[in-house]
């Protein structure tokens, strides 16, 4: 492997890690804060993949703009469809069982890519990424990278940098860190906490349905995609330790390392090591990298 | 009361029992080996109620005892004779048993979420040996040529595999009924309850723990050897986390913490399915079956918190509500 190829790889690993970690996000926060599991959180990233594809031509015809007014479009309607859901599905499932809810948003899985088969069909689609950022920078003599691939790591680093920034620094974030230790004391104190968990749901949608609508372009859009993004980023939020951002970036991070330099390297034991890596540092520390504090 | 309940409950699994060995005498073919194959569904999903209901172990990587023990069928068989089928069976239960001690034995260190991801993990490590390795026929699969035999009983003959499967639902049924009425059943039903307070009582939870794994994986590695003999075909869907999930997805819909909400869960699951994707019913609509099946399961949430078993409990409560005339009174279920 030479150096060109080698920092290819690289960038390709925190490409993928950065686009991990902004799934994983929404489901550690989800799980964390709200101790809800949601297996229907990959299906929110099959959403966005398939609305970038799909609103692209009604968005172009009606405010006449591309790939940005795509992304404003239906960062909207992920925070309504987060919204939503949160109110008609998840709002009586906190007092229940884990194993309930795990039932629950199985069914949700089914009737979203039911849902999606019946809307858009079975097909799979690719999306063009925009002309602005459809060129290549070369790196070395002989090797380019796309330009787009780097704006998607752009996009997640700034959308982490938010996050933490939105937890760590202001009164919502405080709040939210407040609920997600005593619910009832933070309620007694005067705070709309069913409000707040809507906020937080409705956000974890959003920036889920963002990865995938800014990854469409590169993935390409197809059926299952959703179920493929679930398990790996369950692994990246037990890796993380559940409800720790910090611990879901470095995670994720992690994993995009070992599965593109394991494609490379030992392309026959690829799909195997995230989970050898999995198993071996859960059973180093039991409860994640991060604690969740 | 109490012993009325069971009584109850005895007969309803008992009735069960009666109608699934009398069913053959009317069904098609197409009807055979869909209730085998439910029924096969069901010793998988009793083995997982052992470790999820009874112990509060919610294990997501059950699907590799499964495909295991349908591997060891097909592997274990002679390519040109019919293998003997206790032989055949023992070897596939022990691998699975094996398999099941080597990931109980670690990933019993961990609790809760990372338990789950953990099993999860194990299972993944078995799929993709099989998948991406020549041992198994990689992606192929592989088939078995000559189906088991023992003694008449020809596990080639629809009604053969039938009763041999009943024969081991009913086994199977029995054999946890028993064992969790047992001393060992007693204390995981305490482990799940409180596994602090074992251990500040002097059960060492661990050793408990461990068997109780790997009765469930050898039991998973039965139904997944009738499910390979049945077919005569295994592939490494048979380990994909999909499985693990339905069968998860099977016990608390019928029900976690009773066994036969095992046995309700795995027939309501499938033959929901099937209704799903009858033509018959829906037309066209039947190849959107998921949808149907995805709201079912919402609305069983929904409606049943206890699952399925909790149905009669639920009319019973409204019915003498009504019938005693009571006021209703507000936020009382």
């Amino acid at each position: 492997m030479d150096f060109a190829t080698f920092l290819i790889q690289c960038l390709n690993a925190l490409q993928y890690g950065l686009l991990l970690f902004l799934v994983a996000a929404g489901l550690t926060l989800i799980f964390g804060i709200m101790g809800v599991i949601n297996l229907a959180h990959g299906s929110f990233y099959m959403i966005g993949a398939y609305m970038a594809y799909a609103l692209a031509p009604a968005v172009a015809s009606t405010f006449g703009g591309g790939f940005f007014a795509t992304l404003a479009v239906g960062l909207v309607l992920a925070v309504l469809l987060g919204y939503v859901l949160e109110w008609a599905f998840f709002s009586f499932l906190y007092e229940r069982e884990h194993l309930q809810q795990v039932l629950m948003t199985y069914g949700l899985i089914l009737v979203f890519e039911e849902l999606r088969s019946l809307l858009v069909g079975d097909d799979v689609h690719g999306v063009e990424p925009p002309p602005l950022l459809a060129g290549t920078i070369a790196l070395g003599d002989v090797m380019t990278y796309p330009v787009y691939r780097l704006f998607i790591s752009g996009v997640c680093l700034v959308l982490a940098l938010g996050m933490w920034f939105v937890f760590a620094r202001t009164r919502l974030g405080m709040m939210i860190r407040a609920g997600s230790s005593n619910r009832e004391m933070v309620q007694s104190l005067g705070v709309d906490i069913k409000f707040l968990y809507r906020v937080v749901f409705a956000a974890g949608v959003a920036v889920a349905v963002l990865a995938g609508m800014v990854a469409a372009p590169v993935s390409s859009v197809y059926p299952g995609m959703g179920s493929q993004v679930l398990i790996i980023c369950f692994v990246v939020v037990v890796i993380g330790g559940i409800g720790s951002i910090r611990g879901a970036l470095l995670a994720a991070l992690l994993i995009g390392l070992v599965d593109t330099f394991g494609k490379v390297v030992f392309p026959q034991a690829a799909g195997v090591l995230v989970y050898v890596l999995m198993a071996l540092i859960l059973l180093w520390k039991p409860n994640g990298l991060f604690k969740a504090g | 009361m109490p012993t009325s309940n069971n009584v109850g409950r005895l007969a309803f699994v008992a009735l069960c029992m009666g109608a699934l060995a009398l069913y053959p005498l009317a069904a098609g073919s197409y009807g055979l080996d869909l209730v085998t194959k439910i029924m096969v569904y069901a010793v998988f999903a009793l083995s997982l109620e052992l470790l999820v209901g009874a112990t509060g172990l919610v294990c997501f990587g059950h699907a590799a005892f499964f495909g295991i023990g349908a591997y060891a069928a097909v592997l274990g068989s002679p390519q040109a004779d019919a293998a003997n089928l206790l032989v055949l069976a023992a070897m596939a239960v022990g691998a699975a048993a094996a398999y099941a001690l080597l990931m109980g034995a670690l990933s019993l260190r961990t609790q809760g979420v990372y338990f789950i991801m953990v099993t999860l993990a194990f299972a993944q490590m078995a799929y993709y040996i099989v998948h991406d390795t020549p041992l198994g026929g990689g992606t192929d699969g592989i088939y078995l040529n000559v189906k088991p035999v023992l003694g008449a009983l020809d596990m080639g003959d629809a009604r053969g595999i039938y009763y041999t499967t009943l024969a081991c639902l009913v086994a199977v049924f029995g054999f946890l009924g028993l064992l969790l009425r047992s001393r060992f059943g007693r204390a995981l039903a305490g482990i799940k309850a409180n596994e602090q307070r074992m251990r500040a009582t002097g059960f060492s939870t661990y050793p408990y723990k461990l068997a109780a794994f790997v009765i469930s994986g050898a039991i998973a590695g039965l139904a997944g050897f009738l499910f390979g003999v049945k077919d005569g075909y295994v592939n490494p869907e048979l380990m994909a986390w999909h499985l693990s999930g339905a069968v998860l997805i099977m016990i608390i819909l019928g029900g976690l913490g009773h066994l036969r909400g095992a046995l309700v869960g795995a027939f309501a699951f499938a033959l929901l399915q099937e209704f799903f994707k009858s033509e018959a019913v829906f037309g066209g609509f039947a190849k959107h079956w998921h949808l149907g099946l995805g709201l079912a399961i919402i609305a069983s949430v929904a409606l049943l918190p206890n699952g399925l078993v909790g149905l009669p409990a639920l009319w019973r409560q409204r019915l003498l509500g009504k019938a005693r005339g009571t006021v209703p009174t507000e936020g009382q279920p």
